[in-house]
């Protein structure tokens, strides 16, 4: 494989999240106990409202962790930190900015000279397909793209740890394809480690190496699925895709139509 | 390098055009209705005139009095000579000085004081109960205190101003605070903004809507208390000489300083107006 070229700083970190608790006001919201290899394509699948993203909050620093420690790079973790940077689902663009600008602001946050920036936006903009809409503002812009401009903003972060949320929930079918395609080669080329949740089955088994299915709230690891061809343009041909979404829904309660 | 994935990926995203901006009916289209659609706001303001030079014209009196009230032509007359004169372009400039001062202090005050109370339980709980007092007090019923408080009757003129326009500066900002989508925030300090920075870059531009539209009204009531200030207490200023002219008996003077008044607040509205336009043109109603 290529990885070899790419630069180690760059390349993702292992996070180890042991037997970490996190609460919400009304109780327990997750307690989830994962180690996660660097590079490694991770996806939390869970019912909703089960705690999913609240995992991912937490490694980003935006949560508190009420017990255990989350290990990022053998370091234990507190509070928001660039290396473990998030793609939301929702807008999370900063409206008044162009998609160039938005991506300057992450650079700027990471402590790129000013002089520098402009030349790095319009790369990481060209690396995620904008770069004619460089000096678009995000209502200009649709919702695929402007996802697009969250990816190569979060990018800009340099992160060792991608952390996505849902960021293709509320695309429609065609858009996630290419988004889902996008995130594989900006992966392949930066080998970072990614956490992604979803709650869409296919999603999870086209991306991950592994899919951690999680119970209904407080979320814990129901079951972990090795992915048998990961990546694999052609994984949905086998009868093993299919047999392991069967497997997860199953796990997901959703096993069989309630024919009786 | 891995790139075969990436060459098959277009340059564009194809299936997803950019939102077509909206196509708004251009005004040089269509010749009758955009000659229409311009002298639509003249309309009513000729009739108005026309209303008013008939009803002074012929001195009607049905309950309320027009013979005394000096006609649109008596005004202009009024008018004219006086933006000859210097010291009428003084009393504008003093007054304009006044409303300025008073109200650039305002906004900055309040857009701080704002920030800190929305942001912070402290502040909030510190100055909140204090502001909610002092809120419901007309600025005018402070002149007396003023007068007794500045050595000058400018200064107090520009505390009572402030005073007025600080309020609405003051709470629009503490709401546009609890409007600011969280998602920001997080978004921003998950890529390493500290509390600085999100201040600055994220809180204060977000804010930039709400806080335009307290400025617009703190420039209303600033105007209604530099002027009342002034008929009160001053010894210069559009509104002393407006007072002065009615206490002469030139009621066409007190009218042509009504209408340098209106002329005066519709330009500063019109200014902060476009300021805002332009800070704000992300928002989703404003055509790029």
């Amino acid at each position: 494989m290529s990885s070899a070229a790419v630069a180690t700083t760059d390349a993702g970190a292992p996070v180890d999240l042991d037997n970490i608790r996190i609460d919400y006001p009304d109780g327990p919201a997750a307690q989830i106990d994962l180690k996660v290899d660097p590079g490694e394509i991770v996806m939390l699948l869970g019912p909703s409202g089960c705690g999913k993203s609240t995992i991912l909050r937490a490694l980003a620093g935006l949560q508190p962790i009420a017990a255990g420690a989350a290990r990022i790079d053998g370091l234990v973790h507190n509070g928001p930190e660039a290396h473990c940077a998030m793609v939301f689902q929702e807008d999370a663009l900063l409206p008044w900015r162009t998609a160039r600008r938005n991506v300057e602001f992450a650079l700027a946050m990471r402590g790129v000279p000013r002089r520098e920036r402009k030349q790095l936006a319009l790369a990481l903009l060209d690396q995620v397909g904008l770069t004619p809409f460089a000096d678009h503002l995000p209502k200009q812009l649709s919702g695929g793209m402007r996802q697009r401009v969250q990816l190569a903003r979060t990018l800009a972060a340099e992160p060792r740890v991608l952390l996505m949320d849902e960021p293709f929930g509320a695309l429609d079918a065609q858009t996630r394809l290419d988004m889902q395609e996008l995130l594989v080669s900006v992966w392949q080329q930066r080998r970072t480690t990614v956490l992604f949740v979803t709650h869409d089955v296919e999603e999870a088994l086209l991306l991950a190496d592994r899919v951690v299915v999680l119970t209904p709230r407080p979320a814990r690891v129901a079951r972990i699925v090795a992915v048998a061809r990961p990546r694999d343009p052609d994984a949905q041909l086998h009868p093993e895709f299919a047999l392991q979404g069967k497997e997860i829904l199953a796990l997901l309660g959703h096993g069989q139509f309630p024919s009786h | 390098m891995t790139t075969t994935q990436e060459r098959a990926l277009p340059a564009v995203p194809v299936a997803e055009a950019p939102p077509i901006e909206r196509v708004h009916p251009s005004p040089g289209r269509g010749g009758l209705a955009a000659v229409a659609s311009r002298s639509l706001p003249i309309v009513p303001i000729v009739g108005a005139v026309l209303v008013w030079h008939l009803l002074t014209r012929y001195d009607v009196i049905a309950w309320v009095r027009f013979d005394k009230i000096p006609g649109p032509l008596d005004v202009y007359h009024s008018l004219r000579v006086q933006l000859e004169t210097a010291e009428f372009r003084q009393h504008v400039v003093s007054s304009l000085r006044r409303i300025l001062s008073g109200f650039a202090l305002a906004s900055l005050v309040g857009v701080v004081v704002g920030i800190g109370i929305g942001r912070s339980k402290v502040v909030a709980a510190l100055l909140r109960p204090l502001i909610e007092i002092a809120r419901p007090i007309p600025a005018i019923a402070l002149v007396p205190l003023a007068i007794l408080l500045f050595p000058t009757s400018e200064q107090g003129i520009v505390f009572i101003t402030f005073f007025a326009a600080v309020f609405p500066v003051t709470v629009a900002t503490i709401h546009a605070m609890k409007t600011l989508p969280l998602v920001w925030m997080d978004a921003a300090s998950t890529l390493g903004a500290r509390r600085r920075q999100v201040l600055f870059h994220i809180v204060l531009p977000g804010a930039m809507p709400a806080i335009f539209s307290g400025l617009s009204v703190s420039m209303g009531v600033a105007w209604i208390c530099v002027i009342s200030a002034e008929m009160i207490s001053g010894q210069f200023g559009v509104g002393y000489w407006t007072w002065m002219s009615y206490s002469l008996l030139d009621y066409s003077g007190v009218v042509a300083g009504m209408l340098t008044i209106g002329a005066m607040g519709f330009t500063t509205s019109w200014l902060i107006e476009r300021l805002g336009r332009r800070v704000n043109r992300w928002l989703p109603g404003e055509a790029r």
